[in-house]
């Protein structure tokens, strides 16, 4: 039994029937399918996130999303400016207790260097209902390249608990067609 | 020294050292106050997410929140762990146990430890949830009593090693270790290098919050936390894998289909489980996509592949059993006759298949580096946890409850009608908990949120309706759960103080058919290799676990082209 020591002495010389062994293999090569199939989507796959990160620090990001906003904003949301970059432009988005900041208006179509980083503690970038989520640390700098392939608003969610006003903490993204 | 005391245990003629028998009792009562609290604040976590409902204000939430990770995921899970090493180390190997002052002064530790970070929490400045990610700060004593709590647990799991040591140096057993043991040892060994990452992450953090150390960084902090935070975890999977092999020894007297096998798979565990950090990971900046591929998936799912294999020879060895019993028409019929009725059993054949079905599958498929991106922090991840800690952990150690309080606390189990429900009850509930909480968290619906339809916030956002009907019915099945968990604990307590003593001996063991003989070929440790039913149960798993890992694959697929 399994709760007393094993009957035979030398249980480690007693061979595995051919039915134990058969599972051990598939779920081995099960194993192994799936260690691959990560690195296939890395070589063919459209969805992978990107590991570009630089140190920051909350002055030095949040000086770069001024810069952002001073150049390309094109109206207001809600007291929050929404900025239109173009294409390919490298994009400052923050998080900070409570709100994701700016507001960006993208093409549909084109690809965007967005850089994400918090001001103060760590914040979730939860995109939806897309259901895109990324962690966002204070220090950190991640860019990511993104392509959006529908028009449409879009929603950031907080999803990383960062106090009581957690549950406000909103942005918001806009995909139109070109 | 005090001489040891033994009582011989009418049922299995085991010598039980009291004082070992004593200190049982201290932990699974206090594993069991604890999980009472525990899951209460549980309870008004889930009745707060339930939109119509919403019953507590959102500081009261995210406090509940913070109290009930760390009440039921540590303190209950902890101290019934140590109970556990405790039985399976003195009472398994017939020998007395090793320091019982030692032993005391663990669990004294674990205590203050316990209430002093509840105290911190309930002050209401420690509001940071269980994993307590920096910059943000909790007070000094919510670290300090986490690191009583850790010390206390290292000192039980060193009483744990040197109880084994004495067993063996004083040849209270024939041969090596029980499987059981074995399994034990195996959760011990993992808690060792989990209790020390805490103590490298959390002494730090401590400094960090008395203003002697000027910085805490959030990466590092959470890969070394994780190391603590998922090891603990793989300590509930091989404490109670080792519980599954107990209880169908205990009811059925089922051996290993081979011990080689199931010693491997535990082996597995302690070369591979410990590279899970990396699950808390895969959406980190700062981090290599070759260190998340081979980190997330413990070295090419070696250790899934000890899970896997569990999966087949836990029930297999029961299949065994019941064949050689006189069960062996069919596919089935060692399975329908099986006692379920018995809540030792019903409890840990739920824990068994729902810790496969929705544990398992869902933490292997979240796990994966690219399809995290379309899961992280939603509330896919507690549906996948609540699979694997509460539906598979504490459904197991709920079930051997009901066979520790005759041998180990000699009193009968009181209300044992209810006690045949409560299982049911609290697995119904479970599987509905995990399965919600998944299906809102596919929809994109955050965890630890308190208000899902953003009334307060800047701009207008709802999830889609469905989620919101997700929640709802997790509340229901809270409901549900909590009366299960209520039942287990009425009928815990009640037999503890005022049950019936049990002075004579008891059956374990399941009723039997007509045992045939010559049915079965003699194979192994076990006797039989005809398992039919085992291998149809696996195949519907494998089945099952591939069509749902590529599924999300496909879903993945539709999201924004990133790289």
């Amino acid at each position: 039994m399994a709760i007393t020591p094993p009957s035979a002495r030398l249980w480690w010389n007693e061979s595995v029937h051919r039915v134990e062994l058969i599972w051990i293999a598939v779920a081995f090569v099960w194993g192994l399918v799936m260690f691959f199939m990560m690195i296939y989507w890395h070589a063919t796959g459209a969805q992978n996130l990107a590991t570009e990160t630089y140190r920051t620090t909350p002055n030095a990001f949040y000086a770069k999303v001024e810069r952002n906003v001073a150049e390309w904003q094109v109206r207001e949301l809600n007291g929050v400016p929404v900025i239109k970059p173009p294409a390919g432009a490298d994009i400052y988005l923050l998080g900070r207790m409570w709100l994701w900041y700016p507001v960006l208006e993208l093409e549909r179509g084109q690809s965007y260097r967005v850089h994400l980083s918090s001001l103060d503690l760590q914040h979730g970038f939860s995109l939806q209902p897309i259901n895109i989520n990324v962690q966002v640390h204070p220090g950190y700098e991640h860019v990511l390249t993104v392509t959006p392939d529908k028009s449409g608003e879009y929603s950031i969610v907080c999803n990383e608990f960062c106090g009581l006003g957690h549950h406000m903490m909103l942005g918001k993204i806009f995909v139109v067609d070109r | 020294m005090n001489k040891t005391v033994f009582r011989t245990c009418p049922t299995t003629g085991l010598k039980i050292d009291l004082s070992a028998q004593a200190l049982i009792k201290a932990n699974a009562v206090a594993a069991v106050v604890f999980l009472a609290i525990g899951g209460l604040f549980g309870l008004s976590v889930a009745l707060t997410r339930w939109p119509a409902v919403h019953l507590l204000p959102a500081d009261w939430f995210y406090l509940a929140l913070t109290a009930h990770g760390l009440d039921v995921l540590l303190l209950w899970i902890i101290f019934f762990e140590i109970a556990v090493l405790y039985f399976a180390s003195a009472i398994l190997l017939n020998s007395r146990i090793a320091a019982p002052r030692w032993a005391w002064a663990a669990f004294v530790l674990m205590l203050v430890g316990g209430l002093v970070t509840n105290l911190a929490v309930l002050q209401g400045q420690s509001t940071v949830m269980f994993t307590s990610y920096p910059p943000m700060m909790a007070a000094q004593h919510f670290y300090l009593g986490l690191i009583l709590f850790a010390v206390g647990a290292l000192i039980g799991c060193g009483v744990f090693f040197g109880t084994l040591v004495i067993a063996r140096d004083e040849k209270t057993y024939q041969g090596s270790i029980p499987l059981v043991t074995f399994g034990a040892l195996t959760a011990a060994i993992i808690a060792v290098f989990t209790l020390a990452s805490g103590a490298i992450i959390l002494i730090p953090t401590w400094l960090w919050s008395m203003g002697l150390v000027s910085n805490i960084d959030p990466l590092m902090y959470k890969l070394v936390w994780w190391a603590m935070g998922h090891s603990s975890q793989q300590i509930n999977v091989s404490a109670h894998v080792a519980i599954w092999y107990a209880i169908v020894a205990m009811l059925f007297g089922a051996k290993p289909l081979s011990e080689k096998v199931s010693r491997t798979a535990f082996l597995l565990y302690i070369l591979f489980l410990q590279l899970a950090a990396a699950h808390h990971l895969m959406v980190e900046p700062g981090l290599s996509s070759e260190w998340k591929v081979f980190n997330t998936s413990y070295a090419m799912y070696l250790a899934v592949l000890g899970s896997m294999i569990h999966g087949l020879s836990v029930p297999g060895a029961m299949e065994a059993a019941q064949r050689a019993r006189g069960f062996n028409n069919g596919v089935f019929q060692w399975l329908r006759k099986a006692p379920w009725g018995n809540p030792a059993f019903s409890g840990m054949f739920l824990s068994l298949v729902m810790f496969g079905f929705l544990g398992g599958i869902s933490g292997v498929v979240m796990g994966t580096e690219q399809i995290n991106i379309i899961m992280h922090n939603t509330l896919y991840v507690p549906g996948h946890f609540h699979g694997t800690v509460v539906a598979g952990t504490t459904l197991a150690f709920m079930a051997i409850t009901y066979l520790l309080i005759p041998l180990v606390f000699q009193r009968q189990v009181m209300f044992p009608e209810l006690a045949r429900w409560q299982p049911y009850v609290f697995g119904l509930g479970v599987a509905g908990i995990s399965l919600f909480m998944m299906g809102a968290g596919t929809l994109g619906v955050s965890r630890r949120h308190w208000d899902i339809t953003f009334t307060a916030a800047s701009f207008d956002y709802s999830y889609p309706p469905t989620a919101l009907l997700m929640m709802a019915l997790n509340g229901l099945s809270a409901i549900a759960a909590a009366l299960g968990g209520l039942i287990y604990i009425v009928i815990v307590v009640a037999s503890v103080f005022f049950g019936k003593a049990v002075r004579d001996k008891i059956t374990l063991a399941a009723p039997s058919g007509q045992p045939i003989s010559g049915a079965v070929a003699s194979y192994g440790s076990a006797g039989t290799m005809r398992i039919p039913g085992t291998l149809v149960l696996v195949g519907v798993f494998f089945i099952a676990f591939v069509l749902y890992y590529f599924v999300n694959w496909k879903y993945l697929s539709e999201i924004w082209p990133m790289r």
